[in-house]
């Protein structure tokens, strides 16, 4: 449906390296060359996203997605650091992450979470919503990419 | 497929779109979903907002659990309406779909810094947009957790 050819970078912030090292495989599979970037906390997210060191010559990812419950920077605030800057805010953050409370659905949407989706226990459930997401995201969707 | 993982109350949609035919599309596409939901249409921008707003023969409308908003509206375009949405205290945590036939960079980027939850192009070609309606749908509906009906639980 879309014809890019620059490939897609990917930023997965994750902190369980089994769901990390998953959702690489299920990526790997696209049809749409895209780049992976994991990082397991939400410090080195924002490092990452802000091109502070050891991340100075980082890309711009043009997907987001963000685990809630992660070590030294929690996900909610990522997100929230994200949605106020005026250089991040319009990269899509998808939220992964294995609650389902309606505190957390609500709250992350009310920071202007792009979406929220709950992790399912099950693998091959896993890897099937991971490619529900590269599905959506990467082919239906028009990303913000075309400033980059 | 994911089990819907939203709740068994029909889900409602409010479809802001000027245009009669994909209007129809859309609510036939919807009608064929596995999971119940009403589809609300609005024609122009200052009517959604009447809509969202409960104002007037819209007392009774409920809160949308989704919106499919176009940008190029009556009365009332849609980045404005968008932006009043994403401003609303109440309504921010929506989703708003953007589905537009632009594919302007300055529309895309303006739509995201605006707080869209998505950015679509409707492609011309009307089985291709049914495909479309098909996969907001499914992707919507039963992989993402809608928010929330209301924000004061008890």
């Amino acid at each position: 449906m879309k014809t890019e050819l620059i490939p897609i970078d990917i930023l997965l912030v994750e902190d369980n390296p089994g769901d990390a090292r998953l959702a690489k495989e299920a990526l790997k599979d696209s049809k749409l060359q895209n780049n992976l970037f994991i990082v397991d906390d939400g410090e080195e997210a924002m490092k990452f996203l802000l091109r502070e060191k050891p991340y100075t010559d980082a890309s711009r990812p043009d997907l987001i997605l963000l685990d809630l419950n992660l070590p030294k920077k929690d996900g909610r605030e990522v997100l929230k650091e994200i949605k106020e800057d005026e250089n991040l805010k319009r990269i899509p953050v998808v939220i992964l992450t294995m609650s389902k409370s309606e505190e957390d659905i609500l709250k992350s949407y009310n920071l202007h979470a792009n979406c929220f989706i709950t992790k399912p226990i099950d693998l091959d459930q896993f890897i099937k919503v991971v490619q529900s997401i590269e599905e959506f995201w990467l082919t239906i969707v028009k990303l913000p990419n075309g400033a980059k | 497929m994911i089990p819907n993982q939203n709740s068994a109350h029909p889900i409602n949609i409010l479809l802001v779109e000027d245009n009669p035919g994909e209007a129809r599309l859309a609510l036939e596409t919807l009608k064929e979903s596995r999971l119940k939901n009403n589809l609300y249409i609005m024609e122009d921008g200052e009517e959604a907002l009447f809509f969202l707003y409960k104002k007037g023969k819209f007392s009774d409308a409920p809160t949308p659990d989704l919106i499919l908003l176009d940008l190029n509206l009556p009365k009332k375009n849609g980045l404005e309406v968008l932006s009043i949405i994403k401003h609303d205290t109440r309504l921010k945590r929506i989703p708003v779909i953007i589905l537009t036939i632009s594919s302007a960079v300055e529309d895309i980027i303006k739509s995201y810094d605006f707080y869209a939850n998505c950015y679509i192009t409707k492609p011309i070609d009307l089985d291709k947009f049914t495909e479309v309606i098909k996969t907001i749908e499914d992707f919507w509906l039963s992989t993402v957790k809608l928010p929330p009906e209301n924000n004061e639980k008890p």
